[in-house]
């Protein structure tokens, strides 16, 4: 990143970094809900892990009790963090996905001509992107209520920092992937070669003593895994509760992928180089 | 549907008010020991060391003292609360596992599961007042509500015995399920409810007419109909809700005691066998076999809110009177 993009410019009022910030939390929430089909299929596919997975795997788990829970629960109880980290895991992703599609259509040119520093125009697109995958994360927990998947009260307010954590450190990882991709196509690999990996690799499905069991190696990886520490995160707040461990990963990696980010789309450094189609250079 | 939406909206205290502060005494048939658990901080504040496999485990009506059948050694001690000591013992038949007493605290009435009689003892003289020979493997034991019926549950015979305790004879044989293993009231007389370990089901029997009038079946998805072994009855004192322990399908049933309805499944530990409730009835507290620890269920809420590790094969549970 150059000094010049860090430092705030002079000239610029806070006021005109709120419109600014505005205007693109403002934009990303109207795709949002004009894209009702992104909202069902973001609402579905954790409630296909949760109704349909989860049930075959009901009694497998709650013969052990680890923390935060403080007795026996079902798997569907277990699985609900990792759920709601999947969330927001393919909502950084899609985020990732619509930079593409906005560098190939121009729209990206529009945003980045701004005057207001790049680094800042890229953190409101991913405070965009955080807000609306904590609406999807919300929306899924009610539903999951009437399924008896019921946290304390409490744990609805306390797991909302977490998941702006968590939000903001997946968005940022989405951003860096979404500088090293070329075109819409090449997305797919990100599907097999990031989130599956990320998701699969972590304590979203499984307690990381169970996959110990099983190989010691892959427990290793899990732990490692930024992933983990954000369902992990999650999990500890929905029952009022911190890990501070996990608070440390997801805080120290959002920060290192929003840093990265804005050094990728920085265009003497980053994608300038690449020069995509309608790029925005 | 519409009761969860109700809830949904409705503003809900973030924590439950702290309990008043009882105390759980918990027999473990395996460790030999029972567990004293407060009910403000839930935690064990002291194991005593007791006879050998300790099962039905009860407070005196005063509160001074708690009972404990200790099976193999043929006996049940005295546990005074004060000192937390065993202070005496009462002479039960062979193989004491579970007890009642009367209204009055003075008569105790014990089950001797291997000698096929019910022992009749006077707790103050700690004297052996005499004897009821009932069917095989004694084990439930209940007493109506104006004292005048003792119910006992035979295992192996499969029967609700009435014993009169003015005449100390059997009066009327109920026939239920197999393996009856556990009898309860309902504060109004109007009911009997005794549990069938291998039936699965709980027997509604009229105590006036001493007739079954109806079954409580039970059915968990996902789970063999064999692995639902209903054992230890808990009522409120209205009579409305009915909890009832199901072994090792590790659940609480609620049951709606007046349709007779089970209205929610509870998962707790492994092989789930007796319980107690709170004075206040704010909690009820359940014993979990081979997980070796205790389940608190909040009442009002219907769920299920810690689990405390104990010693080896929880069995009995009670709570300190008020």
């Amino acid at each position: 990143m150059t000094t010049d993009a860090i430092k705030p410019r002079p000239g610029f009022s806070l006021t005109q970094y709120a419109v600014c910030m505005n205007g693109i939390v403002w934009r990303e929430g109207l795709r949002f809900l004009h894209q009702r089909e992104r909202f069902i299929s973001a609402l579905v596919r954790p409630l296909v892990w949760l109704f349909i997975f989860a049930a075959g795997f009901r009694q497998v788990l709650g013969i052990s009790i680890i923390p935060p829970y403080e007795t026996y629960i079902l798997y569907e109880v277990y699985i609900t963090p990792g759920l709601m980290a999947m969330i927001q895991l393919f909502n950084g992703m899609q985020s990732s996905l619509s930079m593409v599609y906005d560098r190939e259509m121009g729209n990206m040119r529009t945003l980045l001509v701004s005057p207001l520093p790049r680094w800042y125009l890229l953190f409101c697109k991913l405070l965009a992107g955080t807000a609306v995958s904590v609406l999807q994360v919300y929306a899924f927990l009610l539903v999951a209520w009437f399924w008896d998947i019921e946290p304390p009260h409490i744990g609805y307010l306390t797991v909302l920092p977490a998941l702006l954590l968590s939000g903001l450190m997946l968005g940022a990882l989405g951003m860096l992937i979404s500088s090293g991709i070329r075109q819409l196509e090449n997305f797919a690999g990100v599907m097999n070669f990031v989130i599956f990996p990320m998701f699969f690799a972590s304590s979203a499905l499984y307690p990381l003593w169970r996959v110990q069991e099983g190989s010691p190696v892959l427990a290793y990886l899990c732990q490692l895994n930024p992933f983990t520490h954000a369902v992990e995160l999650i999990r500890f707040a929905l029952y009022g509760r911190v890990n501070w461990v996990s608070l440390a990963v997801v805080g120290g990696c959002a920060v290192v992928f929003m840093i990265a980010a804005a050094v990728a789309y920085d265009p003497s450094r980053g994608i300038g180089r690449h020069g995509p189609a309608g790029g925005e250079t | 549907m519409w009761r969860r939406i109700f809830f949904a909206m409705t503003i809900w205290p973030a924590f439950a008010a702290p309990a008043g502060a009882y105390v759980a005494y918990v027999s473990n048939e395996k460790s030999n020991t029972v567990s004293v658990i407060d009910t403000e901080s839930w935690t064990v504040t002291k194991t005593i060391k007791v006879g050998q496999r300790p099962r039905g485990i009860e407070f005196t009506k005063d509160g001074k003292s708690v009972l404990v059948a200790v099976g193999d050694d043929d006996t049940i001690q005295i546990i005074d609360v004060a000192t937390q000591q065993i202070v005496d013992t009462l002479p039960s038949g062979p193989d004491p596992e579970l007890f009642v007493q009367d209204a009055a605290g003075k008569i105790l009435y014990v089950a001797n599961e291997n000698d096929n009689t019910v022992t009749i003892i006077d707790i103050a003289r700690r004297a052996r007042l005499g004897e009821v020979q009932v069917g095989v493997e004694p084990e439930g034991m209940a007493i109506s509500p104006d004292g005048k019926i003792l119910i006992n549950t035979s295992e192996t015979t499969n029967m609700a015995h009435f014993i009169d305790t003015a005449t100390r004879q059997i009066v009327a044989n109920v026939l239920v399920d197999g393996r009856p293993r556990f009898a309860e009231f309902k504060r109004d007389n109007s009911e009997l409810w005794v549990s069938a370990e291998i039936g699965g089901t709980i027997t509604i029997i009229d105590p006036t007419e001493r007739k079954a009038t109806g079954k409580i079946n039970f059915a968990i998805p996902g789970l063999r109909r064999e692995a639902i072994q209903p054992v230890g009855i808990g009522m409120t004192r209205d009579g409305k809700t009915a909890f009832v322990a199901l072994g090792p399908a590790n659940r609480i049933a609620v049951v709606d005691a007046t349709s007779h309805q089970v209205t929610k499944y509870l998962l707790v530990g492994q092989r789930v066998w007796h319980m107690a409730f709170t004075p206040d009835e704010k909690y009820l507290l359940v014993t979990n076999g081979v997980s070796n620890d205790v389940s608190v269920i909040d009442v009002a809420a219907l769920k299920v809110i810690k689990t405390i590790q104990v010693g080896e094969l929880p069995w009995g549970i009670t709570i300190a009177p008020q």
